[in-house]
């Protein structure tokens, strides 16, 4: 399987401060990646990096093209979904308008139309506050929206950071249900930040692990499930 | 907004063998030397203007202080600065009090009307509070013609006061005294803002410029630190007043437009929001810019004035004192690394 | 009474003018998340292109639709150019950008068409209408326009995707630019818009007033105490809260004595103020979070 998104020594930096040192990471096409490491240790900044966010150094590839240096609305519109930290909610509008904002880059209307529904199925809540300020939506269901709006782009690639914040356990098997069917349904590429490591590691198919803006470990789920090491620190047995 | 640490306190880095304040306090030195200094060696007119200077940068301290350090905006600090001016102006020229004495009482006055009109202002932020001290600035003028007040305040005509002569039979002319005068008043009130800003105080209020929530959690009475800030920022430019109409030897409401306010506004972002030496050089520059563009161009001097303004914001978008810093850096950076 | 009626209408007239205004106010507010204090001048200055296209004798609706060609384009250019390089400077350096333009097209416009009054053509007619003489045609007319072009931009704002774009720019550009928009050109495109208003504002408005460099100056306070007073986030709110600024300016200014015509201006911003401390938002303004 060829690799749908890779980066190479990447250096992403805020203001005159680097936060990531040279970081290799590969996203295999249709493959779940899961990036872990403890508060502070990079991950929301490898996912600014990829998208455009900040400044940084290094190769971003996707398809095999640079798209390093480009501005992040057009990183988007080549179908790269990011659920930001913070979930970047609209607050002043609708949760409808939210989420037909995530699908501002489309021209297909009916198609939106039928996405909106979609989300919506997965969703029931959302439906039942369509027309309500998104901001005076609970933090849960503000992280509903922020996903719903990643999928309303249809996107190639998601870029999730920490899906699960704020969602009451069973929502959290919930999201990543339906993440995992959209995976495999549009066969599209996710790169999952995620603090819940055993959550991560039962999601995903490989998994990078972060610490202090470099990748210390790298391999599959199960790799890196069974390392005792990171068992101590990730997993907590 | 964030960004605002001074380079010093986060790291001493060392250039030709000082640390950063140690050269502040070195170059704090020289310019008080060359300030003493100067009106020897200079035209009477430009020792006014130098003096004007100086009161500017009272004035714009002030709103500073309000701005800067505690994160609230004011577009009406003509009101106060007017206060402060017409206070003098009313003691000296109908109870004949010394000028030197009017200071005091124009800043408790201030003090007082900063804090009073600080309280409402409590409830507003950002724009709203632009707006809210917009509308003071334009009111006041025109309150100063109300008939209603002509008997002290002169109405359109203003007041005229006496220009004081040097004390003690001193050698210097009336201007160079007034220079050394307000001279004396800057640099006191510059070294209490140094102090204040310093303090636990001066915590408090940048705490709350920084997370108005976070600090009413850490058990800061915000209400009473913001109306405190409004109540300071206003004798600062009350006393700056005070001294313009002592130097200017007139006030009139005309002197006290909106166009004053904005005039602040601008001297303290070209020298530096937050910055007290930047409160100088943002004197310096409403003082002398308006006449340089008129020598330009006469017809279109505003124009001119307005192209300066905008290069000004483009070489230095967070004011001289945030483009020093920077060189600063720069300049500490490769001394550091060369070695 | 008939005072009182005739006051009134008078109030509801000049309320037209500052409700024009209050919608350019809130429209750049709107787009750009702040206030502009050039924009009167901006306006001021679109009513002298006008002016100097019906001088080369142009007919009236050309030199209008010319003009407000112009000055969307020139705001747009103005975003562009000036706002787009410092786009990363604190707020503060932005006003005083604004002082900075709101000098330069003062400056430009009294050197170029200088600082005499001028008349401006109305293109209603000058006889009254209907026979009654209380509110002129102009006024009539005045008032017709600005519901037009709130009805215009309310359909813009609440029901095109461009409209929701622009909505979501302002609001949150990080996030904005997360979902593709180009956030740039939305900025651009609503500096466009209000100056195209503003044009269109000054062009109503210089038939009452003259025109002349420093027309704006009380317009915009005006405007900005109606913006204000019906709350910054509500394009309907501010052409209320113009009109009612019109009323009270002239109620208060007829029948409180002490007041009279030097402190009208006075009793507006007083106004701004008091709103503002009961509702720190408006009357008609919405706080983050309130469902309207
Ligand atoms: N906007 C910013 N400006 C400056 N430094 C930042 C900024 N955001 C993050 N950093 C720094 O970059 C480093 C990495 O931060 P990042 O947000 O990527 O961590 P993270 O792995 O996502 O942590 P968490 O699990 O807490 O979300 C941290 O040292 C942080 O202080
Ligand atoms: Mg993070």
């Amino acid at each position: 399987m060829s690799a749908h998104l890779a980066v190479r020594g990447l250096r992403a930096y805020y203001g005159q401060t680097r936060a990531l040192h040279g970081l290799d990471l590969d996203l295999a096409e249709g493959g779940i990646t899961a990036l872990l490491g403890a508060n502070g240790a990079g991950k929301t900044t490898v996912l600014r990096a990829i998208c455009g966010m900040i400044r940084s150094e290094g190769e971003i590839l996707l398809d095999g093209k640079a798209i390093g240096g480009i501005a992040v609305e057009d990183v988007v519109r080549l179908g790269v979904a990011h659920v930001p930290e913070g979930r970047g909610t609209f607050v002043r509008l609708t949760v409808e308008e939210n989420l037909g904002l995530g699908a501002m880059i489309r021209r297909d209307r009916a198609e939106v139309a039928r996405d909106i529904e979609r989300v919506y199925a997965h969703f029931p809540l959302l439906k039942e506050r369509r027309r309500q300020q998104a901001g005076t939506l609970s933090g849960g269901e503000q992280q509903m929206l922020a996903v719903g709006r990643a999928l309303m782009l249809r996107p190639r690639v998601m870029l999730l950071d920490e899906p699960s914040f704020g969602l009451a356990p069973r929502m959290v098997a919930e999201v990543f249900e339906i993440l995992k069917a959209v995976n495999r349904s549009d066969r599209v590429s996710v790169l999952l930040v995620e603090q819940n490591a055993t959550l991560a590691l039962a999601f995903a198919d490989r998994a990078y692990l972060i610490e202090t803006g470099r990748i210390v470990m790298s391999g599959s789920t199960a790799e890196i499930g069974a390392d005792e090491n990171v068992r101590r620190a990730y997993l907590g047995y | 907004m964030a960004a605002r640490e001074d380079i010093a306190e986060v790291a001493a880095p060392r250039v030709g063998g000082l640390t950063f304040p140690a050269w502040q306090r070195l170059l704090t030195v020289g310019v008080l030397i060359v300030g003493l200094a100067i009106p020897l060696f200079v035209r009477n007119f430009t020792v006014f203007q130098l003096t004007l200077v100086m009161i500017y940068a009272i004035a714009i301290l002030g709103l500073n202080l309000l701005t800067g350090i505690n994160g609230q905006f004011s577009l009406g600090h003509s009101a106060f600065y007017a206060i402060g001016a017409y206070t003098t102006a009313i003691l000296m020229d109908r109870f004949g009090v010394p000028y030197a004495l009017t200071l005091p009482v124009a800043g408790v006055i201030c003090l007082i009307a900063g804090f009073l009109f600080g309280l409402p202002a409590l409830r507003l932020e950002g724009l709203y509070l632009a707006l809210a001290t917009f509308a003071l600035a334009v009111a006041t003028p025109q309150l100063l013609k109300l008939s209603l007040f002509e008997r002290w305040t002169g109405g359109v005509q203003g007041i005229v006061i006496v220009k004081p002569d040097p004390p003690f039979g001193l050698p210097l002319s009336q201007d160079q005294w007034l220079y050394y005068f307000t001279l004396a008043v800057l640099v006191v009130m510059f070294a209490a803002a140094a102090r204040l800003i310093s303090s636990r105080t001066g915590r408090a209020l940048k705490a709350i410029r920084d997370n108005p929530l976070a600090a009413k959690a850490m058990g800061i009475d915000t209400a009473l630190y913001k109306s405190l800030a409004f109540g300071v920022s206003a004798l600062y430019t009350g006393v700056a007043g005070a001294l313009g109409a002592i130097v200017i030897q007139f006030v009139a409401p005309d002197s006290f437009t909106f166009f004053l306010a904005v005039s602040f506004l601008v001297g303290m972002v070209v020298g530096g929001v937050g910055s007290i030496p930047g409160a100088l050089i943002g004197g310096a520059f409403i003082m002398f810019v308006p006449n340089l563009a008129e020598q330009v161009s006469k017809g279109l001097a505003w124009a001119v004035y307005g192209v300066i303004l905008i290069l000004v914001i483009y070489v230095m978008p967070t004011g001289a004192a945030g483009f020093v810093r920077l060189v600063a850096g720069r300049v500490a950076r490769v001394v550091s690394s060369n070695r | 009474m008939e005072l009182f009626l005739h006051q009134l209408l008078a109030g509801i007239a000049t309320g037209g003018i500052y409700a024009c205004m209050a919608l350019a106010v809130v429209m750049i507010y709107q787009s750009i998340d702040h206030f502009n204090f050039a924009q009167g001048e901006m306006a001021m200055f679109s009513t002298y292109i006008a002016w100097q296209l019906l001088a080369w004798g142009w007919p009236y609706w050309g030199a209008f639709a010319a003009t407000v060609a112009l000055s969307f384009i020139g705001g747009v250019v103005i975003e562009r150019t000036l706002f787009k390089p410092i786009r990363n400077a604190p707020v503060l350096s932005h006003i005083v950008v604004f002082i900075a333009m709101f000098s330069i097209l003062n400056s430009v416009a009294g050197f170029t068409w200088e600082y005499t009054i001028k008349s401006f053509p109305s293109p209603f007619p000058s006889e009254p209408l209907f026979g009654n003489r209380l509110i002129s045609a102009h006024d009539l007319g005045m008032i017709g326009i600005t519901v037009v072009l709130l009805v215009l931009l309310y359909v813009l704002f609440r029901h095109t995707r461009l409209g929701l774009a622009m909505r979501a720019a302002a609001a949150n550009p990080e996030s904005a630019r997360l979902v593709g928009i180009r956030v740039g050109w939305m900025v651009a495109l609503g500096w466009g818009l209000a100056a195209a208003i503003g044009a269109i504002a000054g062009m109503m408005i210089a038939p009452i007033v003259f025109l002349e460099p420093n027309m704006m100056l009380g317009i915009l306070l005006y405007g900005l105490a109606g913006a204000v007073v019906g709350g910054l986030t509500s394009p309907v709110g501010a052409v209320i809260g113009g009109f009612a600024v019109g009323i009270v300016e002239n109620l208060a200014g007829t029948f409180i004595p002490v007041i009279g015509k030097e402190l009208k201006l006075t009793i507006a911003l007083v106004l701004i103020v008091a709103v503002l401390m009961i509702k720190p938002s408006g009357l008609f303004g919405r706080t983050a979070v309130s469902r309207v």
